[in-house]
């Protein structure tokens, strides 16, 4: 009866390990979950006490001013730092409420009727006018002021949570590397705290008197199995099978690119951009329209939005990547451009970002992005893959010739709308006696389209 | 016992090999890679002989490329003011132009001006970007001139679209954007134009009178050209 015991203990140790393991992974997780909770709790109840404050004001409705400030003056303004026009929070303080009436509602008429403390103001920022806002009333300025009067909101207690997930973060890629070497050790280590285990137990048993009866040996199965001729041809085909397939697979993927992820100069996340905030692809790679290349999207573009945004919000940290880390990549583009932040200008020292090339076509090959982007009317995510889901972005089209090929015998051209293909159409439709032509029937196949 | 720890240990390696040889990080080897990389510059590349490394070099200021003119108005605030009173659409007002307008439109402005241009785009709607007005804010009381001025020079808090926009294209931009205007301001629909041929070239005068001219030297060429295959003949 002991024997049955001593049998079974290795499966059963295994089984114990893993839900071991398991228990404390879940643990773990539990965990995160518990801080998370707790830190949206704690942002909350900031935001609560935010607004409480706000109500104290006797300025006026600071809500309205909010939504007044955000469309008319937040372009140039910001409360608590200086934008492109002056820092606004204290304003009531300094200057006198008739005079600020005046120089919102017309800030160049009260320049240009020589008021001394106009012209002063004018100077100091660079001598640039701002809009007049004859639309405002008194009332509305009033709002808008007592929304900039409000004291500045404490920074969230949401950040320091993404700091500490930062922290784990840094690492990047290696800590994944880490990880896996880490596991790998660890069961190792089981492994051979198992056999030791059995070994020990063994002797155990020697040691009381219990005698773990061996199995009688019988014939080997491998001796079996080669005196079994059938057996070993049908292995044999077999094997010649497996080899084949692998070897056949190995030699197909030499080349391919699938997947390839390198790591950027700076860590541009497509999902905030393209998912998150919706921004049209064709807006920074503008050039897919018109030319052959879709182009990087030069500095410029990137300044057209950044030059007001310099960090990101608290929700659009994740887990992996927090807001410090974020904030960072944006410094890096500053860097890059010749942008001061705090001046608010150029520097003029410009460097430019070495992107790394993901999708690269061989010289040999011919490919046009606005014959396909602006003509055919293709998505790209039909050949780029759901970009806007990409926090760092991967092939995720073979780009093989197999596979272009096959979309041109699929494709119908878009014909509609497109004097060049009317006569064509007519003529091609009448010879193949289709109504709809591919892009393989109008001579999409031949060598000389793309290998020139 | 034995048995399973060999096993184990195969088990390992094998998974060992395979994750260490799927590497994201690097493109793929190649086989006999004759033509596969560029002799010539390519675009964008990196090159060491090229100032600060890149293929793309800045053309000589002052320089003007056919089919390209130069824009008068200067960037600043008198110069704002004077596209604003003087400059006026060389397109034609019609439905091929307007729904051209509206697509670029849609890519290039909507993200932060909204799709009916009250200021309320995806980017203001989150407050990424704050501050933009609406197309009939009465302080700004934009123009035809002053739209076009804004696009190609940014104005404050603005960038430049010039970049990622040609010349016909900010025009049409422009054409829709005086339209949402007019919609927001509740004022009656602008009536069509009826042109035929609804280009830049039949408005601007100088570049219909640059296409005659190459017209002209490619006919010459033609001419040269029978006559030379006349000889050969």
């Amino acid at each position: 009866m002991k024997k049955v015991k001593y049998r079974h203990s290795t499966s059963r140790l295994l089984l114990l390990s893993v839900a071991f393991f398991i228990s404390f992974s879940v643990l773990g997780i539990a965990q995160d979950e518990a801080s998370q909770d707790a830190a949206a709790g704690s942002q909350e109840q900031t935001e609560e006490s935010s607004e409480d404050s706000s109500a104290m004001s006797d300025l006026g409705d600071p809500a309205n001013g909010k939504s007044l400030f955000n469309s008319l003056c937040a372009a140039c303004h910001k409360p608590y730092s200086a934008g492109i026009g002056p820092a606004l929070h204290g304003v009531t303080e300094k200057r006198d409420m008739d005079w600020l009436y005046r120089w919102i509602k017309n800030s160049q008429e009260l320049i240009a009727s020589g008021d001394d403390e106009a012209v002063a103001v004018y100077e100091e920022y660079n001598k640039t006018a701002m809009p007049a806002f004859p639309q405002l009333s008194d009332a509305d300025i009033d709002d808008i002021l007592a929304y900039v009067e409000q004291p500045k909101p404490e920074p969230k207690v949401a950040q320091t949570g993404g700091g500490s997930t930062g922290g784990e973060s840094s690492g990047g890629g290696v800590s994944v590397n880490v990880i896996l070497g880490i596991l790998l050790f660890v069961l190792v280590m089981l492994l051979a705290v198992l056999f030791l285990v059995n070994k020990t137990l063994r002797n155990f048993a020697q040691a009381s008197g219990v005698v773990v009866t061996e199995k009688p040996k019988g014939k080997p199965i491998w001796k079996s199995f080669v005196e079994n001729q059938f057996l070993v041809l049908v292995s044999a085909v077999f094997g010649l099978l497996v080899v084949g397939w692998f070897a056949y697979g190995f030699f197909m993927q030499i080349g391919v690119d699938q997947g390839y992820q390198p790591i950027q100069p700076i860590h541009y996340s497509h999902r905030i951009h393209a998912g998150d905030n919706q921004i049209d692809c064709k807006y920074c790679h503008s050039s897919a329209r018109t030319s052959k290349h879709s182009g990087i999207p030069s500095l410029n573009v990137c300044m057209n939005c950044h030059v007001t945004i310099s960090e990101v919000s608290p929700e659009t940290a994740t887990e992996e990547y927090s807001k410090e880390f974020y904030d960072g990549e944006i410094a890096k583009l500053y860097d890059a451009v010749g942008w001061d932040p705090a001046e608010q200008d150029y520097t003029g020292e410009q460097k430019p970002v070495k992107w790394v090339r993901i999708h690269n076509l061989p010289d040999f090959a011919y490919f046009n992005h606005s014959q396909h982007v602006t003509v055919g009317g293709i998505q790209c995510q039909k050949c780029h893959g759901p970009i806007e889901e990409m926090e760092v972005v991967y092939q995720d089209a073979p780009l093989t010739m197999g596979w272009c090929i096959n979309c041109h015998r699929e494709t119908n051209v878009r014909m509609e709308g497109n004097e060049y293909y009317e006569k064509i159409h007519e003529e091609l439709s009448k010879k193949y006696g289709v109504e709809e032509l591919t892009v393989a029937q109008m001579g999409g196949l031949e060598c000389a389209k793309c290998h020139y | 016992m034995k048995n399973l720890f060999y096993k184990a240990i195969v088990l390992f390696l094998v998974g060992g090999v395979v994750v260490s040889c799927a590497d994201s990080d690097k493109p793929n080897y190649q086989y006999m890679p004759d033509m596969y990389e560029p002799i010539g510059y390519e675009t964008y590349g990196e090159y060491d002989i090229f100032v600060n490394g890149q293929e793309a070099k800045l053309p000589v200021e002052g320089t003007i490329p056919r089919g390209w003119m130069p824009y008068d108005y200067e960037n600043s605030p008198e110069g704002m003011a004077n596209a604003k009173a003087n400059l006026t659409n060389p397109l034609p007002y019609t439905e091929d132009n307007l729904n051209e307008g509206k697509a670029l439109y849609t890519i290039y402005c909507a993200v932060c001006h909204g799709d009916n241009g009250d200021g309320k785009g995806i980017l203001t709607e989150r407050e990424k970007i704050l501050g933009v007005p609406s197309y009939d804010d009465i302080g700004r009381a934009i123009t035809e001139g002053s739209v076009y001025h804004v696009i190609y020079y940014g104005l404050n808090s603005m960038g430049s679209y010039a970049v990622q926009t040609s010349e016909e294209e900010r025009w049409k931009i422009t054409h829709y954007v005086m339209n949402l205007k007019n919609e927001l301001e509740g004022g009656e629909e602008i009536p069509f134009e009826e042109v035929k041929d609804a280009s830049i070239a039949e408005a601007n005068p100088v570049e219909v009178e640059r296409a005659q001219q190459n017209a002209e030297e490619s006919q010459g060429e033609g001419a040269a050209l029978t006559v030379d295959e006349e000889n050969n003949n």
